[in-house]
């Protein structure tokens, strides 16, 4: 373990740079964190702290000057790594048929990032898209090469948000694995540095050219100390014991009409869930139908027409389609990817416009159970006070 | 965007990218059905039966549609279309020499071993039939290998059935016994008329020793379940072809998600264990 | 035909085949043998019910007219199959037509005769009532799945 000053951190962002890294982090924009090209310390919302409720997001400054004290915003890294819109090819018409023009995909072509200021939540969403798009036979060569490519400096949280429930689905609030370097912003003395931990020999090489000392006892302390009040202070709760066979048996459950009422399918919550990974693709051709190209889009389950086909629709009612929506997340996912779909992040609570919150979707779906009483969200709570 | 023209090669290897394929004819089945015959180089064409391929219209769209050719035969794949969308509107226009895109085959297959020494009873409903007509040729290469085959086959009316001198062909040179009927008809038409599970009324089935393969909509298929569990045939030993919006057909597109599953990867074919608890749910 | 001849020809029937003995001499009685020609009509609609008919052998189509379109079939039944209970329901009339599709040999029952047999022996007509209540339990499931249409747009290979 290390530590670091500002001025390292700010060493880091031009070593990676200078590698060839386009660094990628936090901003301020339109009254919202977000994460996009910084270049600089200065591009920081420091000292902004986000409030998160469900359905609600603001920001305000704090008397602190915290690179990192915000929790986050609608973004995550799904946005670089499994970009929004992606052309897969383009079809020109010749004299016998067509021929395909694709994008090669080489490591040459795809850009190569640094994501700086990696929640824990987030870095287990990674994770699980890995498992959707880099596994198994058929692997999105896109994916691959970007996700090969990409630096993780990741920060461990010191503050859980309004809506944050990491602890119940074990993602966080510390990371434990698959970063470059990780980071804890701690305070002491009025000012504040980072404890800095590395995690693979692309960290060793980039801690190598940037001014570091090695982490004395009462730094580290200093860090878990932090990390676990952030642990402590978690907005939300989940309890996950049994909830494959939970939403699996409970398919006619009266709270998904109840939720059903509420639900407006406005796609929020699957555009800033950094797990969903649902497409679509759009064919288009110029005025001459000469020139055709396939586009790939992030699609949500919750559209009307998702599982339209030539007979009909499958899931026409709203009812029908947040039950697919929750059910994938909490219980057929582990079926399919050996893992939840959820990280905990609450960004689907907060950015839901009627405030659903799935947390207690399950919840209300757990009261008609007469289960015995084995896990009870209190226990979860206890667990982490009792390492404070 | 850095796009590069790829030669077949590197087109075939990415199951992302349609392969231009010409026409070498169509066939109308029906008014509003028809058989695409494909010009495939036989190496990359190889399928099993049950599989389907994605065929392309360059700018319209593309369309997950069943092989309903022989799958020992595979320079002359066939698709037999269903016209009712943008997408199969775009291919019925389509004549000898025309390319469209082809990716695939993917998906699961009618598991055939399995049904060595047994009886096969298959039924189908509509244009289930064209999935299954490649179980069927797959039969007849090693027939004797194979007890009774029971084709239960229904349509809508009479102008709507498929395969029509095939049909009289499966019974003449391959020994498959033959039911169809259909939903409702004139005078002229002197077979059965009602839905597909009255026919079970005229054979016999050795339910225990009987291999089920069922293809057709949904209700239908639902309907076909409950008796074929009714007259004793042992769910194990069921299998189906389940059907959804695809647009990916390699399971990350997210669309053909039923249950756990993957209809694109883990079906079309299921098993029924596989899926029976499923099929009872509304709108999943 | 002799009354014990009927017997052995009923009791090949699915339809009755696990009567009573006593039950089976009752049912002769009211029983002869019948065959009908390819394209003859076995009944015709609004005419008296006042036959029960067994199929042995041969296709019967179920027939109703439309006036604008000619008739239309809408039903078969074949040998083991039985057609025609509007003898024992109130009034007693045809709702459609019967046609042979085939040469066709059945067992007629006189419906007259069999309404009585009913009312004076009930033990008999609940033995008739619940295998025709079956049948037509039957009957129309199958009839509400031909009404869904499944065949409509819809098709059973993946998405067209």
């Amino acid at each position: 373990m290390y530590t670091i000053e500002e001025e390292g951190l700010q060493c880091i962002l031009r070593v990676l740079r200078e590698l060839g890294y386009r660094t990628i982090g936090p901003r301020l924009h339109n009254e919202a964190i977000i994460y996009e090209e910084i270049s600089d310390l200065r591009d920081f919302p420091r000292g902004w702290i986000d409030e998160q409720e469900a359905g609600s997001y603001s920001l305000h400054q704090s008397d602190n000057d915290r690179f990192f004290g915000f929790v986050g915003g609608p973004h995550s890294w799904k946005k670089f790594l499994f970009p929004p819109r992606k052309q897969l090819f383009s079809a020109s018409k010749q004299e016998r048929g067509f021929k395909i023009s694709a994008s090669v995909d080489s490591d040459s072509t795809l850009p190569k990032y640094a994501f700086i200021g990696v929640r824990a939540c987030d870095l287990h969403a990674i994770a699980i898209q890995d498992k959707v798009f880099a596994n198994g036979e058929i692997a999105d060569h896109a994916y691959s090469s970007l996700r090969r490519e990409a630096f993780i400096l990741a920060v461990n949280c010191t503050r859980a948000g309004g809506n944050c429930f990491c602890v119940s689905m074990n993602t966080g609030p510390k990371v434990e694995s698959g970063f470059d370097l990780a980071v804890t912003e701690v305070s002491a003395d009025g000012g504040h540095y980072f404890v800095l931990e590395v995690g693979s020999n692309k960290g060793e090489t980039v801690l190598d050219k940037i001014p570091h000392r090695p982490a004395q006892a009462v730094d580290t302390e200093r860090a878990d100390t932090a990390i676990r009040a952030a642990a402590g202070q978690m907005g939300k709760a989940m309890n996950t014991a049994n909830i494959k066979q939970l939403l699996y048996e409970n398919s006619e459950h009266l709270e998904w009409d109840d939720v059903a009422k509420r639900c407006l399918t406005c796609a929020n919550c699957t555009m800033v869930c950094p797990t969903c990974f649902c497409s679509t693709v759009e064919d288009v051709t110029d005025l001459t139908g000469d020139h055709a190209e396939r586009w790939r889009r992030w699609d949500s389950c919750f559209t009307l027409d998702f599982t339209k086909v030539a007979g009909g629709n499958f899931r026409p009612s709203a009812k029908s389609r947040y039950r697919q929506w929750m059910t994938h997340k909490l219980a057929s996912w582990i079926d399919q990817f050996g893992t939840s779909g959820c990280v905990g992040c609450g960004r689907c609570i907060t950015w839901c416009p009627v405030g659903i919150d799935i947390t207690e979707e399950v919840r209300a779906i757990r009261g008609e159970q007469r289960l015995p009483p084995s896990h009870d969200m209190e226990m979860s709570d206890n667990k982490a006070k009792e390492t404070i | 965007m850095n796009l590069q023209v790829l030669d077949n090669q590197r087109v075939a290897a990415d199951p992302m990218l349609p392969r231009a394929v010409p026409i070498r004819r169509i066939t109308w089945e029906t008014d509003d059905t028809f058989t695409l015959f494909l010009d495939l180089d036989g190496s990359t064409s190889q399928f099993k039966p049950g599989q389907f391929n994605m065929l392309y219209v360059p700018g319209v769209g593309e369309a997950a549609i069943s092989i309903s050719s022989d799958p020992t035969k595979p320079r002359a794949v066939a698709h037999t279309i269903h016209r009712v969308g943008t997408v199969t509107t775009a291919l019925a226009q389509m004549k000898h020499g025309d390319f469209i895109g082809v990716r695939g085959p993917f998906g699961s297959s009618w598991p055939i071993d399995e049904a060595r020494s047994k009886d096969v009873c298959i039924v189908a409903g509509g244009i289930g039939l064209a999935p299954l007509r490649p179980l069927l040729y797959s039969l007849f290469h090693h027939r004797n290998e194979y007890g009774r085959i029971v084709l239960l086959y229904g349509a809508r009316s009479p102008l709507d059935l498929l395969y029509r001198v095939e049909l009289e062909e499966w019974v003449d040179h391959h020994n498959v016994e033959v039911l169809v009927t259909v939903d409702r008809s004139d005078s002229s038409w002197k077979g059965h008329i009602g839905v597909v599970t009255n026919l079970f009324t005229y054979v016999k089935l050795d339910a225990r020793a009987t291999l089920a393969y069922v293809c057709g909509p949904e209700t239908m298929m639902k309907f076909t379940l409950a008796e074929l569990d009714r007259r004793g045939v042992p769910q194990e030993q069921t299998y189906l072809s389940m059907e959804r919006n695809m647009k990916c057909a390699i399971g990350f597109c997210g669309h053909c998600q039923y249950g756990p599953y993957f209809i694109c990867k883990d079906g079309p074919v299921f098993r029924l264990p596989q899926v029976q608890h499923l099929l009872e749910k509304k709108e999943l | 035909m002799q009354t014990e001849d009927l017997s052995q020809l009923l009791r090949q029937h699915p339809f009755v085949a696990d009567l009573s003995d006593q039950h089976m001499h009752v049912l002769a009685g009211c029983a002869s043998n019948v065959r009908f020609d390819d394209t003859s009509y076995l009944i015709r609609e609004g005419e008296l019910a006042d036959k029960f008919f067994l199929l042995r052998s041969g296709r019967v189509a179920l027939e109703i007219d439309m006036n604008e379109r000619g008739p239309l079939r809408i039903q078969t039944v074949g040998p083991g199959e039985v057609l025609g209970w509007s003898w024992l329901i109130y009034p007693f009339r045809w709702h459609f037509n019967a046609c042979a599709v085939t040469d066709v040999r059945v067992i007629a029952l006189d419906g007259k005769c069999l309404r009585t047999k009913c009312e004076n022996d009930h033990d008999f007509g609940y033995e008739m009532l619940k295998r025709l209540s079956h049948v037509m339990e039957r009957r129309l499931e199958a009839t509400r799945m031909q009404l869904l249409d499944v065949y409509g747009s819809n098709s059973g290979a993946p998405v067209q």
